[in-house]
């Protein structure tokens, strides 16, 4: 296998942003996820967890409340508007201005036909969903303070809303408030400070559940507007409330960062009367729980720390399974860095700005090399405009540089000399065809003429090209890979279409074969010139894969090859990277895996323990390997202070 | 092996009381507890036994109410008999009205139900099963497969819980303990990691939840539900008694201190009384929830015991490690701590591996007005201590005289008083650095306001080796100390070294000089031989292959006890050195060494006994197993004898027993009895006059035959003082009988009747003892009637009419006793 010298590259200080709203739709099993810096990511629960989509954020843009109205999605935030987002080119279709002042929430009802946002003036506003727009319908009567949290009766026919200090139900034909419900306020020091019902749920026997800023979760009876039950769960807030769709089972996310369940289960077997009872904690957070999900088999949690975790009940799935084990997603599945191979240096991605790295230099041989040349940051580069940064990259020779917004694709050339550096905009033309570039950018695929009449209006979250500049492979959220020629700027072929995303792909240098890794962890080669699988892959699919590696949570983000040895295959995830021979024979399927150096698929090594939190790894042109890792432990430092808890003996 | 058919090895006294979860009776007023081979009854309010149920030949493992009569408890037992027992009716009815034969492999806590179902793999401690809503449902932990199994004998289904197996979470998480709710379905669980889990909705195949509550840092030893299900106890090695609200699982009382760790929890059934036992052998009964109402102490059994067991002369108590840094004073007569002694006088910090002083070491000199104490703490080197303790007669306790930090630079290995009889006693101690000291008491200047206090006297060394054990004559004139292979004998008066022996190889781990006429012999054992040197001709006088693990001779008789380590199991052997061949050998004793016993002086030598068990007449043999038990060497005539008391005992303790069919029924053939017994005597009068503040008298109070030897003891009856001197003088030729400790029985005259100076005591002392014997020669003899006729020269003649009363099949044993109560009124009427 060879030994590699490894640049262990720590100084991407990338920074996920907290989470700030939630919506799962079950039908299409989609996770709709807002972070604080707007950004909407779609996640696919069908598919692995796989992130499918994600929809750049925009400066001034926050998301407080996320609701999918059939397959739309909306959210709102602070700035009073409510967005509808395309999901087809990832962008946001049009915003409607709420006249209310800061939109704390939105939910729509079940039949998806009307939006209901609850306002920071007090008032509850319906909307119309209308083909490709929502119209204003009708207000409820006004509060007095902000609505912090809306709940449709299953029904449709009544809706309870959460205030400052009270629980109003309303009806929805009406307008008018049926019951009113106040909740009780912290004891002690607090007594005078008002509680905020952050999240209520209206459950179709009529009850009301409601969570608060003084930490009880309180089951009423909407009917008669009385408390039924009082849990007192933790000393700081509930932030958020999520119930099963059977709602048998209800999630609590507390600010301590702990997830309580609690479930409707009667005392005993032969008495009908059922009550809600506390019963797991699960403790996956070190900070405030914002949104809670509750599919049915997993609790999905997210908070300020940033993570997404999706802890499975163990009771609702089957044991050792795919769908057993808990996961936790940091970082995106797509990659943030770019490597320049020839030149030796890097391109971080971040939302605002690009920074460009050289790698340092050692001479010493051994275990652990001290660095002679430290790394160095050559160039940090703004963008222009409101939009995010959605994709970048970098030439293999290092002299162009390129990022896309939204709106925008802009190109800049490197020119170096020891110490200077000169960057230049290169204005594009419409079809400037950068060959050694990868594009994530589905509104800028060159479109080659003419386009497969089969290809799906999807964005393409993936683009390969081949070393040479002959071939150009996309992937988009249909599961297609479309090959393209680009010497003769023609549609070349399509790969047969697998059930899973691909989340890595990559041309091989010099085979002509593009090798696949999908989100099910499936791993596929194929012969651009015979347009088949190849040999390998076909023996491959034949034997299967390894339980092992087919359990794995993280999806592969990047494949890359070894220049020297074309058998090589090198993968990672977030977890951990692997080097694939492919010219070794393929391991039995249920012979054991044990040490760092295990077995997966063929002769791999897969080194778990000794790289972790990975973002990219990739291979440069004198045989070393960057490793980019970005540790947890440096994230976790720099989030605000959680809730201070007592811990024992302290 | 060698069959003793009339001797037996069985635990009395000191057993462990903890054994077992307690039982609660229904009416809240008396707790029945496992106790060796017996069960005993104590009342909640008074800590008072009140009765002993004895029957099962062997450790009793359970305990259970009866539930369809709930003035009876079950109880199975190793013998493999679960016995049915009336513990309320009194002493008449406490006798086996079951006997079920089982197979001898019961170790199971029995619950009987009326139901037959057998679970396969149970752990063997009762601590993983619980039954709950009466017969429905029954919940069973495994700890070493971390699953719960849950049972419904109603539906017939059978559900299984595991938690993760793996990791490192699951060496902490295993499942310690389990209860059932009460009336929901809920079962708690308490772990290895200190979490309790409350389970629910397990009827369901896979939907059963768990919610999980922690307050205990360590392991939860035992839960409880209350009986109306409103609350949780729990308890662990905190010694804090947690309360947890059932449906808040939030809010919770502590009930803190509670003295040591728990062990087990139990409600009575209307739940106004909680009863926790402790893992030093303690029962504390809380009332209310909140109070700690009465606290039963049983002997401490500790990790190890690192003194030897003594016996104190002044209160025939036991003496050996109790708590940590304690020494415990316990009365195996009465089955009762009289006592704890704090040595260390350092707070205990209950946390492990931390090193903490630890009494090492003890010895009581032969009057027990002196006690010595070595206290060690090995945290980096070794700190030692040595602590002289006078006892105090005002007090009825020993008082802290003089402390010597560091008396030796290396651990102690032995210490030992002379026992000479002269005011100034000798302590000697033997340390690993090579020395042995001998220390005394010197009296200061009369000028000085200061105390006498002890200090160095000696130090003594042979050719620089390591000395192991030390050994005083009877007589106090020699002093034996052993360096590696070498005895060296001593002369205490000058400090003379008088002579060595030696018979290589092995060093000596035991030494041990012969008694009474057999006092010129020394016994030493090595790891391989016992050997036997004749003082008189400083020679070998014989040796034999023996691996002796202890050594030790009867204080009142020639017998020398030597515990044999074999492979797994220890042998005891008990000879005379003067005879080749051993009185008394029992193979195979016990498992493990043993390595403390004590010959514990009897009140009143045993008379009946076959050969074989003739060394036990004047003293009775104590031994610890490894495992902390202590058992003794039980006669035939003895077991017999104690089965006749255990139904003599009157019921007057408590009077307030439920009034049954039964019970009136024999009651009213009682109460005649007891009316003729109430204007001869009444034995309760007596005892409650009695001041409580004396140990000893205590100690003897309780203990019937000693009230009636003493008051014996008390009548100066001219006539009777004649005969007896003429008996003692037959007596005395017989030379057997050693002269008997007095203090006791001083001590406890002087209380009864101040008025009697102490040589009258002492004169009163040795009539009553023989007055004992003598008595008991005539009614073995049988010309009864004269004497008594003679002795009984009160007017009272009623004495007569109790004898047919005597109803119990041991007409000899019964027959003292009317004499008894024959002389009580007496010592009423010459006391004023």
């Amino acid at each position: 296998m060879g030994e590699f010298k490894v640049h262990r590259v720590r100084f991407f200080d990338y920074m996920p942003s907290a989470i700030s709203a939630m919506a799962f739709n079950v039908h299409t099993e989609r996770l709709a996820v807002a972070r604080a810096d707007g950004t909407v990511e779609i996640y696919n629960f069908a598919d692995n967890c796989f992130q499918e989509k994600v929809i750049p954020g925009k400066d001034g843009r926050t998301v407080e409340a996320l609701c999918w109205a059939g397959q739309r999605l909306f959210s709102t935030g602070l700035n009073g508007e409510i967005v509808e987002y395309d999901l087809e080119n990832l962008r946001s279709k049009y915003t409607v201005e709420a006249y209310g002042g800061p939109v704390w929430t939105i939910s729509s009802n079940s039949q998806g036909t009307q939006l209901a946002v609850g306002c920071e003036d007090g008032t509850v506003k319906i909307f119309e969903l209308v083909e490709d727009s929502i119209q204003f319908q009708s207000n409820f009567d006004r509060l007095k303070s902000r609505v912090l949290s809306l709940s449709w009766h299953p029904s449709g026919t009544q809706i309870a809303a959460g205030t400052m200090d009270m629980i109003r139900v309303f009806n929805v034909t009406t307008g008018h408030a049926t019951q009113r419900m106040m909740v009780d306020r912290a004891a002690g020091a607090n007594k005078k400070k008002e509680v905020a019902v952050w999240s209520v749920v209206f459950l179709s026997d009529n009850t009301v559940i409601s969570g608060d800023s003084a930490g009880k979760v309180q089951v009423w009876d909407s009917q008669m507007g009385t408390l039924i039950r009082t849990h007192l769960v933790t000393k700081w807030d509930v932030m958020a409330l999520a119930v099963s769709r059977d709602e048998s089972s209800l999630l609590a996310g507390t600010s301590e960062g702990s997830v309580v369940q609690f479930q409707f289960i009667s005392a005993r077997l032969d008495q009908p009367d059922k009550e809600w009872q506390r019963t797991r904690t699960l403790r996956s957070h070190s900070h405030d729980v914002r949104a809670l999900v509750h599919t049915d088999t997993a609790a999905v949690s997210g908070g300020n720390d940033a993570h997404l975790v999706v802890r499975p009940f163990m009771e609702k799935v089957v044991k050792g399974s795919k769908e057993s084990a808990p996961c936790k997603i940091t970082f995106p599945h797509r990659s943030l860095v770019s490597c320049g191979k020839k030149a030796g240096i890097l391109l971080f991605q971040f939302p605002e700005r690009l920074e460009v790295w050289r790698l340092g230099e050692s001479n010493e041989n051994g275990e652990e090399l001290s660095v002679t040349k430290k790394p160095e940051a050559l160039i940090h580069l703004k963008r222009k405009g409101d939009d995010h940064i959605c994709c970048s990259t970098l030439s293999p020779c290092g002299g162009w540089l390129a990022y896309a917004s939204a709106s925008s694709v802009r190109l800049f050339q490197l020119q170096y000399d020891n110490d200077s550096i000169a960057l230049t905009k290169v204005e594009m033309g419409p079809l400037h065809v950068l060959l050694w570039f990868v594009f994530f950018v589905p509104h800028y695929l060159p479109s080659p003429s003419p386009p497969p009449p089969e290809v799906s209006k999807q964005a393409v979250h993936l683009m390969s090209t081949s070393d040479d500049g002959q071939w150009l492979a996309t992937a988009n959220s249909d599961c297609e890979v479309h090959v393209y020629n680009l010497k003769k700027l023609k549609y070349h072929c399509t790969v047969p279409v697998y059930g899973s995303c691909p989340s890595a792909m990559a041309i091989h240098p010099t085979g002509s074969n593009v090798v696949m890794v999908h989100a099910d962890q499936k791993i596929f080669e194929y012969s651009l010139e015979q347009k088949e699988y190849t040999e390998w892959s076909r023996s491959l699919a034949k034997k299967g894969l390894h339980g092992s590696w087919l359990n794995r949570v993280a999806p592969v983000t990047h494949v890359s090859f070894s220049a020297s040895n074309p058998d090589y295959i090198i993968l990672h995830d977030m977890n951990m990277f692997c080097i694939i021979d492919k010219s070794l024979p393929l391991p039995e399927k249920d012979s054991d895996l044990v040490g760092a150096e295990t077995q997966l698929i063929s002769n791999s090594s897969v080194f778990p323990s000794v790289f972790k939190n990975l973002l990219c790894v990739g291979l440069m042109e004198d045989h070393s390997l960057v490793v980019v890792e970005r540790p947890l432990l440096d994230i976790a430092t720099r989030l605000p202070a959680p809730v201070r808890q007592k811990k024992f003996a302290t | 092996m060698v069959a003793h058919a009339d001797t037996r090895v069985v635990h009395r006294g000191g057993s462990k009381i903890n054994f077992r979860a307690p039982v609660i009776t229904q009416d809240s007023r008396f707790l029945i507890c496992v106790s060796g081979e017996c069960i005993k009854v104590f009342s909640t309010s008074t800590e008072e036994c009140i009765h002993h149920l004895q029957g099962h030949k062997e450790l009793v493992t359970g305990l259970v109410l009866n539930p369809s009569n709930h003035l009876q408890v079950f109880s199975c037992s190793e013998d493999g008999t679960i016995r049915l027992w009336d513990f309320t009716d009194g002493p008449f009815a406490t006798f086996g009205l079951v006997s079920l034969n089982l197979p001898p492999s019961v170790e199971q806590h029995v619950m009987v139900k009326g139901h037959t179902i057998v679970f396969q793999s149970v752990s063997t401690d009762p601590k993983c099963i619980a039954f709950g809503q009466g017969v429905r449902m029954h919940a069973l932990t495994h700890s070493l497969t971390h699953s719960l199994t849950h049972s419904h004998t109603v539906f017939g289904w059978c559900t299984m819980f595991a938690l993760g197996t793996s990791g490192e979470m699951a060496a902490r998480n295993a499942f310690t303990c389990v209860a059932c709710h009460p009336k929901d379905d809920c079962i708690a669980t308490g772990h290895g990691d200190g979490k309790i889990r409350l389970w629910r909705n397990f009827n369901q195949e896979k939907e059963y939840t768990f919610s999980t509550v922690h307050w205990h840092h360590s392991g939860v030893n035992a839960l409880c539900f209350t009986p109306e299900g409103t609350n949780l106890l729990s308890g662990g090695l905190e010694s804090v008694l947690v309360q947890w609200r059932y449906g808040q699982e939030g809010q919770k009382d502590f009930l803190p201190r509670l003295g040591s760790s728990i062990k087990e929890i139990v409600v009575s059934p209307d739940g106004s009384l909680f009863c926790t036992s402790h893992t030093d052998n303690k029962i504390t009964v809380i009332k209310n929830c909140t109070k700690v109402s009465a606290v039963i102490q049983g002997l401490v059994h500790g990790d190890g015991v690192k003194t030897a067991l003594m016996v104190d002369p002044r209160t025939k108590a036991l003496v050996l490690n109790g708590k940590p840094g304690h020494l415990q004073f316990y009365s195996l007569q009465r089955d009762q701590q009289l006592y704890n002694l704090d040595i260390v006088q350092q707070e205990y910090i209950n946390q492990s591996n931390l090193d903490q002083f630890e009494v090492v070491k003890a010895a009581l000199d032969s009057r027990g007005s002196w006690l010595a104490t070595v206290e060690q703490r090995s945290a980096k080197e070794v700190e030692i201590s040595l602590k002289l303790w006078a006892f105090d007669e005002h007090t009825q306790s020993f008082v802290l005289n003089t402390t010597i930090s560091a008396p030796h630079d290396g651990p102690i290995s032995e210490i030992c008083f002379s026992p000479s009889s002269q005011n100034s006693t000798t302590l000697v101690s033997v340390s690993l650095d090579g020395h042995f000291k001998a220390w005394q008491l010197t009296q200061p200047d009369p000028s000085d306001d200061e105390e006498a206090s002890w200090s160095c006297d000696f130090v003594g060394d042979y050719h620089s080796l390591e000395p192991k054990c030390c050994c005083f004559s009877a007589d106090g004139s020699l002093l034996a100390v052993s360096f590696k292979e070498v005895v060296t004998v001593w002369s205490p008066a000058s400090w003379d070294l008088l002579t060595t022996l030696s018979q290589p190889p092995g060093a000596i781990q035991d030494l041990c000089f012969g008694r009474l006429s057999c006092s010129k012999y020394l016994l030493g054992a090595t790891d391989k031989n016992l050997c036997c040197w004749n003082l008189l001709t400083c020679s070998l006088e014989w040796s034999t292959a023996l691996d002796v693990s202890l050594l030790l001779a009867d204080p009142l008789s020639e017998n020398v006890a030597a515990f044999c380590g074999a492979e797994k199991t220890t042998d005891l052997f008990v000879f005379r050195p003067s005879e080749p061949r051993p009185h008394f050998s029992q193979q195979a004793l016990c498992t493990g060494r043993v390595t403390r016993a004590v010959f514990a002086p009897r009140d009143e030598p045993l008379d009946g006994c076959e050969e074989s068990s003739q060394w036990l007449n004047r003293s009775q043999l104590y031994f610890l197993t490894h495992n902390m038990e202590l058992l003794t060497f039980l006669t035939k005539p003895e077991e017999e004898r104690l089965m006749a008391l255990s139904k003599q005992v009157a019921p007057t303790i408590d009077d307030s027993v439920a009034m049954t069919p039964f019970y009136l029924l024999l009651g009213k053939h009682r109460k005649r009895q007891e009316e003729e017994r109430d204007i001869l005597s009444s034995q309760s009068g007596v005892r409650n006059l009695l001041p409580q503040g004396s140990v000893a008298i205590k100690e003897v109070g309780d203990h019937g035959d000693d009230v009636h030897s003493i008051l014996l003891s008390e009548q100066p009856t001219e006539v009777e003082m004649e005969s007896e001197k003429e008996e003692e003088d037959s007596e005395e030729e017989g030379a057997s009988v050693p002269p008997r400790p007095e203090h006791e029985s001083s001590d406890t005259g002087a209380k009864l009747g101040p008025v009697l100076t102490k040589a009258e005591h002492r004169e009163l002392r040795g009539v009553k003892k023989l007055d004992y014997s003598w008595i008991r020669g005539l009614v073995t003899s049988n010309p009864v009637v004269n004497t008594t006729k003679q002795m009984v020269k009160t007017p009272k003649q009623r004495v007569k009419t109790p004898k047919p009363m005597a109803k119990t099949p041991k007409p000899m044993v019964k027959t003292p006793k009317p004499m008894v109560k024959t002389t009580k009124p007496m010592v009423e009427t010459t006391n004023p």
